[in-house]
C-alpha cells in the first residue's frame, strides 16, 4: 500500500488498467508527451506508447465521438476534457449518442470521460464548473467523483471495468490537497456504492467530491458541541445508492444535503424529491441542502470563496438542524 | 457510363478495377432490393401503418450498394438514415427494416427506435446517429481503434452534404487526418438538405475543400454504381495501405421529399426530373445489358427474387410482436461484467 496524492492515485489507477488490458487506450488534448494540463498522464507515453496514448487536435465532440467509436470496436477508450467545462463541445457524443447506445441496441459502448472540474483554483467562470447536473438527467451514463486518493484509483478502475459510458470527475482542488494511503494493484470499486465516511446517529450528511471535506470538518466541530454526524460519500452520482441514503436517514431522521453544484435542478433536489416520497415518515426535520448560488464561477479569491459552500456555512446548518 | 470523375490530390497508384461479373449481379440485386423494400415501405406509410416520419434512399442506391461492396470483410460502416442497400450489403436482414419501421420487436431496438434508425447490426454496422455529423467521430474512432490494434481494417462513413456544415464533421475529418486513420468518407451530396440547397450549406466544390485537410479527394457520378465503387474502393485500399483518410463525393439528386411528409415542392421540377431519369437503378440494368453482363431474362429473375424477398421480410416483421410495455424500463445500461476478462 503506497501513499498517494488524489492526482497520483487516479494515475495510478489508470496505469493499472492500463497494464492490465491492452485494449485500455487514452487520448485528449496534451495527454502525451505533455502529461496532461495536469501532469496527471505524465510518463504514460514512455511506458505504453504513441499507440495507447494519444494526443488529439482541440476537439472535445470528435475526442469522444472517437470514444464511442473505439469502444464500439472493443477498446475501452479512457479519453480527457482537459477542463470539465469543455465537455459542453461534446454534450450530443454523450447524452444523444453515447447514453442512448445500449437501449437502441447499438451495442455496449465501455468508455470513461475524465472531467478535472471544481472551484476554488481560481479558475473563473470557463475552468471551474461543477458538470454533474448536466448529465444527472441523462438515463445511459454512470456519473462518478471521488473524494479521496483510494477511492480515485479504486474507482478509476471501477469506471474502466463498467461497460457503460461513465464520466469520471475529478476534482482540481483535490489533486494535490489530498493524501493518503492507496490500495496496490487492480483494486476495483464497482459503480454505485456510497461510502459512510464518519458515522453519527443525529444527522445525515449526503456529500461528494470537495464538500465530503468540508463536511468531515463541520463533522468534528459539531462533535464537540455533542451532535453527531454521519457522513456519507455518494461516489457515484449515477446511479445513486438509494438504499445507503435511506438505511442512513432511517436512522438519523435529519438531512443536509451538500455538494458544491448549484442547487436549482440538480443532484441534491433528487435527492431531496426521493427522501420526500419515500421516507418522509422518517423525517424529523426539512430536508436541508447547500450548494453554489445561481451564477457562473466567479475568478477574485473573495468572489470565489463566497461562492463555494464553506464549513462554516455547514456546521451552521448542522446546528440548526440538530436543534430542530 | 461515367460523366464525370475527379480526384484531387490522390496518392498515384493503380486504379481499382471494377468488380468481376459475379458480383456486377449482386450489386444490382443490392440496389434492386432497396428499391422495391422502399417501394413497399412507402406503400406502408401511405396506408397509416407506420406512425413516424418515412425516409427512402430512393436515387441513392448506386451509392448505398456501390461503396459498403468496396468494403473489405472486416471493415464497418457509420451510417445513414437512407442508406438501406450498404446496410444489406454488409449484413442486415431486410426483415429488420420492415420491423423497425413498423414498430415491432423483431428488429434490435425492439420498438426504441423507427425508420432506418437500426444500430448494432454484428460487427460490420455501427450504432445509427441520427444527429447530422455525429456519426462522423464514431466512424473515426472505430478506425482509430484498427489504429491502435495494428489490423488492416477500414472504417467508412455515410453522410450527406448538409453534413459538411457541421463542427462534427471538421473535427472528425481533421482528427483522421493528422492521425491518419483509415477512414472513407463517403459524402452523398444530394442537393437538399431538407429545403437547403447546397448553396446555402456549403460553398464551392466540396472535393477541393478536402485539400485544407491534406486529404485526398475526389468526386464521382454518385448514380454510377460502378464509378462509386472504383472511388471508394480506391479510397479503403489507400486506408487499408497506411495512406490515411479519404473523401469520396458522390453527386446525386433527391429525387423525393426529405421524407415522405414533404412534398419537395421548392425543388425546381427540372431537377426532379433530370434525377429521375438518370435513375441508378435502371441505368445498371440498361448497362448489364448493353455489356452482355448479364441477360433480360436473368434481371428478371433477380427482380422476382429481390420482390420475393420483401414479401418474406415484411411477412416475418409484421409476424413479430409489437413491444411488451413491461419492458418499456430495459436495456438502458449493459450488464456488467468481469473485467480484466
Amino acid at each position: 500500500m503506497a501513499v498517494l496524492t488524489y492526482i497520483e492515485a487516479i494515475a495510478d489507477g489508470l496505469r493499472e488498467a492500463m497494464r492490465a488490458d491492452a485494449s485500455v487506450i487514452l487520448f485528449g488534448e496534451d495527454v502525451g508527451a505533455y502529461g496532461g494540463a495536469f501532469k496527471l498522464s505524465k510518463g504514460f507515453l514512455e511506458e505504453f506508447g504513441p499507440s495507447r496514448v494519444i494526443d488529439t487536435p482541440i476537439s472535445e465532440a470528435a475526442i469522444v465521438g472517437a470514444a464511442v467509436g473505439a469502444a464500439l470496436v472493443g477498446l475501452r477508450p479512457v479519453v480527457e476534457m482537459q477542463f470539465a467545462d469543455f465537455i459542453s463541445n461534446a454534450f450530443t457524443q454523450m447524452v444523444n449518442v453515447a447514453a442512448t447506445s445500449s437501449y437502441r441496441a447499438g451495442g455496449c459502448v465501455p468508455m470513461v470521460v475524465r472531467a478535472p472540474c471544481g472551484a476554488g483554483t481560481h479558475g473563473g467562470p470557463f475552468h471551474s464548473q461543477s458538470i454533474e447536473g448536466y448529465f444527472f438527467h441523462t438515463p445511459g451514463l454512470k456519473i462518478v467523483m471521488p473524494s479521496t486518493p483510494a477511492d480515485a484509483k479504486r474507482l478509476m478502475l471501477g469506471a474502466i471495468a463498467d461497460p457503460n459510458p461513465v464520466l469520471f470527475l475529478e476534482h482540481k482542488a483535490l489533486y494535490r490537497s489530498q493524501r493518503g494511503p492507496v490500495e496496490d494493484g487492480l483494486a476495483v470499486e464497482p459503480l454505485g456504492r456510497a461510502a459512510v465516511r464518519r458515522p453519527g446517529r443525529d444527522l445525515t450528511i449526503l456529500t461528494y467530491g470537495m464538500m465530503a471535506h468540508r463536511s468531515l470538518e463541520a463533522a468534528e466541530r459539531a462533535a464537540a458541541e455533542g451532535v453527531e454526524v454521519e457522513v456519507i460519500d455518494l461516489r457515484t452520482l449515477l446511479p445513486l445508492d438509494l438504499d445507503a441514503i435511506a438505511e442512513s436517514v432511517a436512522r438519523t431522521s435529519r438531512v443536509l444535503i451538500v455538494h458544491e453544484d448549484r442547487l436549482r435542478g440538480g443532484v441534491g433536489a433528487e435527492i431531496a424529491a426521493h427522501l420526500g416520497e419515500h421516507l418522509f415518515t422518517s423525517l424529523d426535520a426539512p430536508i436541508s441542502r447547500i450548494g453554489a448560488p445561481d451564477t457562473p464561477v466567479p475568478y477574485a479569491p473573495p468572489l470565489e470563496t463566497a461562492y463555494l459552500p464553506s464549513v462554516d456555512r455547514i456546521f451552521e446548518a448542522i446546528t440548526r438542524l440538530a436543534r430542530w | 457510363m461515367t460523366d464525370e470523375t475527379r480526384t484531387q490530390a490522390a496518392a498515384p497508384g493503380p486504379a481499382p478495377a471494377d468488380p468481376p461479373p459475379a458480383d456486377l449481379e449482386r450489386l444490382y440485386y443490392f440496389m434492386l432490393l432497396q428499391r422495391l423494400a422502399e417501394e413497399r415501405v412507402v406503400k406502408l406509410y401511405q396506408t397509416g401503418a407506420i406512425v413516424g416520419a418515412c425516409f427512402t434512399g430512393w436515387g441513392h442506391e448506386a451509392i448505398a450498394v456501390g461503396s459498403a461492396a468496396a468494403l473489405g470483410p472486416d471493415d464497418v460502416a457509420a451510417t445513414l438514415h437512407r442508406d438501406l442497400g450498404a446496410r444489406l450489403v454488409l449484413g442486415m436482414p431486410l426483415g429488420y427494416y420492415f420491423a423497425n419501421f413498423l414498430g415491432r420487436s423483431g428488429s434490435p431496438s425492439r420498438g426504441r427506435e423507427g425508420n432506418l434508425h437500426i444500430g448494432g447490426l454484428g460487427p460490420r454496422i455501427l450504432l445509427h446517429t441520427d444527429f447530422i455529423g455525429g456519426n462522423v467521430p464514431i466512424a473515426a474512432g472505430a478506425a482509430l481503434g484498427f489504429t491502435v490494434r495494428r489490423e488492416p481494417r477500414v472504417a467508412l462513413a455515410n453522410f450527406g452534404e448538409g453534413t459538411l456544415a457541421t463542427g462534427e464533421f471538421h473535427e472528425a475529418a481533421n482528427l483522421a487526418a493528422v492521425l491518419r486513420l483509415p477512414l472513407v468518407l463517403v459524402c452523398w451530396n444530394n442537393q437538399f438538405a431538407l429545403s437547403t440547397p447546397i448553396a446555402r450549406e456549403v460553398l464551392g466544390p466540396l472535393d477541393t475543400r478536402m485539400a485544407g485537410y491534406g486529404m485526398p479527394a475526389c468526386s464521382v457520378d454518385g448514380n454510377d454504381v460502378l464509378a462509386v465503387y472504383r472511388a471508394a474502393r480506391e479510397a479503403v485500399d489507400r486506408a487499408r495501405g497506411g495512406g490515411g483518410p479519404s473523401f469520396v463525393e458522390c453527386r446525386t439528386m433527391r429525387v423525393r421529399g426529405h421524407s415522405e411528409a414533404d412534398d419537395a415542392s421548392y425543388v425546381p421540377r427540372p431537377m426532379i426530373e433530370e434525377g429521375r431519369r438518370r435513375d441508378p437503378v435502371e441505368r445498371f440494368a440498361r448497362h448489364l445489358l448493353e455489356t452482355g453482363a448479364a441477360a433480360a431474362g436473368r434481371l428478371e429473375e433477380l427482380r422476382a427474387h429481390a420482390a420475393a424477398e420483401v414479401d418474406a421480410a415484411q411477412a416475418w416483421a409484421e409476424a413479430t410482436p409489437p413491444p411488451d410495455p413491461a419492458e418499456l424500463e430495459q436495456g438502458v445500461y449493459c450488464e456488467v461484467t468481469p473485467w480484466p476478462s
